[in-house]
């Protein structure tokens, strides 16, 4: 009999809400069905970009070819293109800046008298560092230049009876320890984001409108003088921005999980844990934050004197609980056991566990879990105070 | 019954309204008159508990607003200032929504609502969403959902503000009726002759205090059978002797 008004506000909300075309276009398409299928679409533009790349060979324009034959038939035997062209030295910066040439390489006049006499013989390299994709080709050709120059100093050495392996005191030897489903979270990372984020949005709407827009409509007034405690009435409407919420997170990431289904992400080398049960994992890790989301949105729009106002603030509240996510990736966080009592971060982590396809203590997910949902109530009770103050009308 | 006993209510500074008594009787109109901002919206408020009185108490059939404001919520029925109707919702389903708000049944509310959409002549937009409402429609909306429950008092702030000559008549109707059955019935108006139409007793207010009180006829008879000239008579200060003489 008590809960009977949260029941009815609830179901007036959800059905109000639902009726507002325009709303749940942009809640419950836009959001949970756009985001996730761009995210994917970019990923998979970005593989098929890095595949186009690395299958282009390297062309370099040589200006004065004839003065390194030797030069230039080791570069073409190691897969680099030449094209020989005749132009001085600012006909090879306008060349470069006008991208007519990308890299162009200059062999000066004494380059094979120098290298006869053991001297340094000098080259120039042109490149635009601003063009951000040929950085690879210009690195690319910078290495093997000095590469030839390292092998003719070994003949140099040889020639001279000395063993040339005492000259390279420090070898360096890179390992990447990466596996390809950790290096899928390099590539998803706006995953984690995006759902928390869409999640948070699908209720924004109905939050907003059951209370600062109900007050601005007037309607607010009469609904307190029905026999139904204040408390409860707040309690129905977060219910209902919870209902919501909840809906957008799911079609989020089961969206997120058929999209990403079509990307080629195994020919990056990577795979990432995405199938039915991993999005199940990651909605039942997430559906937690619903009641702390819904009651922040509903207390803070509470606070609003109108509509527009509220929608102010919203823009910017909404990305503050997302906040922990930024130092999370900057700083590398990984899960511990305290981060599991920062909501929003927690989730972050839990689910990027999954998406990793690593191990996560039981203990890690019950904290995550209920401190988040201790959270939840606590702020319901508060946007529940916030209703009972006699100020609510303004 | 309706009844003010020494309300008090200040916000910050302001006094909004100091010490008003006045009683408002079951089978009558009782109209409680003054300017803007002369406190009759707050004594209103304070009737339906939306505002707490800091001093006095209002009393719904005898029982106070400060110690059972959920029972006298259920005795009220109220059409606020602003006629806010759920915009999403037909005008059917706004008039049921309180009733379950206000604990009835399925059946029972469902029922209430076809009645007062008969009563009020509602059936030509009852079943459509309320976005597109003529100001007279969101009235008859906001008055059907103020009587789903069958208070035996019914407050309105202001009800006319806004409304063309067909919709006022069609209020006055309604209020008539309500008065007939045995209701007690408080609006407030700064329009003089809404007052006059409808009103059996008359409380005026300035200032946030009750200049006068009592029939209508006794109230216009300070003004030389005008209620307006002795409107302004009470509010100029002319007459309040004598009116003050005739409590």
């Amino acid at each position: 009999m008590k809960l009977r008004g949260i029941w009815a506000v609830f179901r007036k909300e959800f059905r109000e809400n639902l009726r507002d075309r325009r709303t749940l276009l942009s809640a419950l398409v836009f959001g949970p069905l756009l985001g996730p299928v761009l995210v994917a679409a970019l990923v998979q533009f970005s593989i098929s970009h890095a595949e186009v790349q690395s299958e282009e060979n390297i062309t370099v324009a040589v200006t004065h070819a004839e003065r390194a034959p030797n030069l230039l038939a080791y570069l073409t035997a190691r897969g680099i293109d030449i094209a020989r062209v005749t132009l001085d030295e600012a006909g090879a910066r306008q060349a470069v800046a006008t991208q007519t040439h990308k890299i162009i390489l200059d062999i000066p006049e004494d380059f094979g008298a120098r290298l006869q006499e053991g001297q340094p013989a000098p080259v120039i390299l042109y490149s635009d560092s601003s063009r951000g994709f040929d950085r690879r080709g210009v690195g690319r050709v910078r290495t093997l230049i000095s590469q030839y120059g390292l092998d003719i100093a070994q003949l140099r050495f040889l020639a001279r009876g000395i063993d040339p392996i005492s000259v390279l005191p420090i070898s360096v030897q890179e390992i990447d320890v990466s596996t390809p489903s950790s290096r899928s979270v390099l590539v998803l990372n706006a995953l984690t984001y995006l759902v928390l984020l869409s999640m948070l949005a699908g209720g924004l709407y109905l939050a907003v409108d059951a209370t600062a827009g109900e007050r601005e409509r007037g309607s607010l007034e009469v609904l307190l003088t029905t026999p139904v405690p204040r408390e409860h009435l707040i309690y129905g409407k977060i219910a209902a921005a919870a209902s919501y919420m909840l809906i957008s997170l799911v079609l989020t990431v089961t969206t997120f999980s058929v999209a990403m289904s079509f990307v080629g992400l195994e020919r990056l080398g990577v795979t990432a844990n995405l199938g039915p049960r991993a999005a199940a994992t990651m909605i039942a890790y997430c559906a937690p934050l619903i009641l702390f989301g819904a009651s922040y949105l509903s207390i803070i729009a509470g606070f609003a004197k109108s509509y527009r106002e509220a929608q102010t603030y919203l823009g910017l509240i909404i990305t503050i609980p997302t906040l922990p996510l930024m130092f999370a990736g900057l700083l590398g966080l990984q899960a511990k056991l305290p981060l599991m009592f920062v909501p929003f971060l927690s989730q972050h982590l839990l689910m990027t566990t999954v998406v990793r396809a690593e191990p996560i203590a039981p203990l890690f997910v019950t904290v995550s879990v209920i401190s988040t949902l201790i959270y939840g109530a606590l702020l319901m009770y508060l946007a529940g105070r916030l209703y009972r103050r006699e100020g609510l009308l303004g | 019954m309706l009844e003010a006993r020494g309300l008090c209510k200040s916000f910050g500074k302001v006094t909004a309204v100091r010490g008003v008594s006045f009683t408002a009787r079951d089978g009558q109109i009782t109209g409680l008159l003054g300017a803007n901002g002369a406190g009759k919206s707050t004594t209103l408020r304070m009737f339906y508990t939306v505002l707490k009185p800091d001093e006095g108490d209002a009393l719904i059939d005898g029982r106070s607003v400060k110690e059972d404001p959920l029972a006298a919520r259920r005795a009220i029925g109220v059409l606020s200032h602003g006629t806010g109707v759920y915009n999403h919702l037909t005008a059917r389903e706004n008039i049921a929504y309180f009733g379950e708000l206000h604990g009835m049944s399925r059946a029972e509310r469902d029922a209430r609502a076809a009645e007062l959409i008969e009563l009020l002549e509602m059936q030509p937009f009852a079943d459509r969403q309320a976005k597109g409402f003529s100001q007279g429609q969101k009235l008859k909306t906001a008055l059907a959902r103020a009587l789903v429950h069958r208070p035996r008092n019914v407050l309105l702030d202001e009800p006319t503000n806004g409304l063309d000559v067909m919709a006022v008549r069609g209020l006055r109707k309604l209020l008539v009726q309500l008065k007939e059955t045995g209701h007690c019935v408080l609006f407030s108006s700064h329009v003089m002759q809404e007052v006059e139409h409808l009103c059996d007793e008359v409380v005026v207010i300035a200032s946030g205090q009750v200049v006068a009180a009592g029939p209508l006829a006794d109230i216009r008879a300070h003004g030389g059978d005008r209620l307006e000239d002795a409107f302004v008579a009470l509010m100029t200060g002319n007459d309040v002797a004598a009116i003050e003489g005739s409590k």
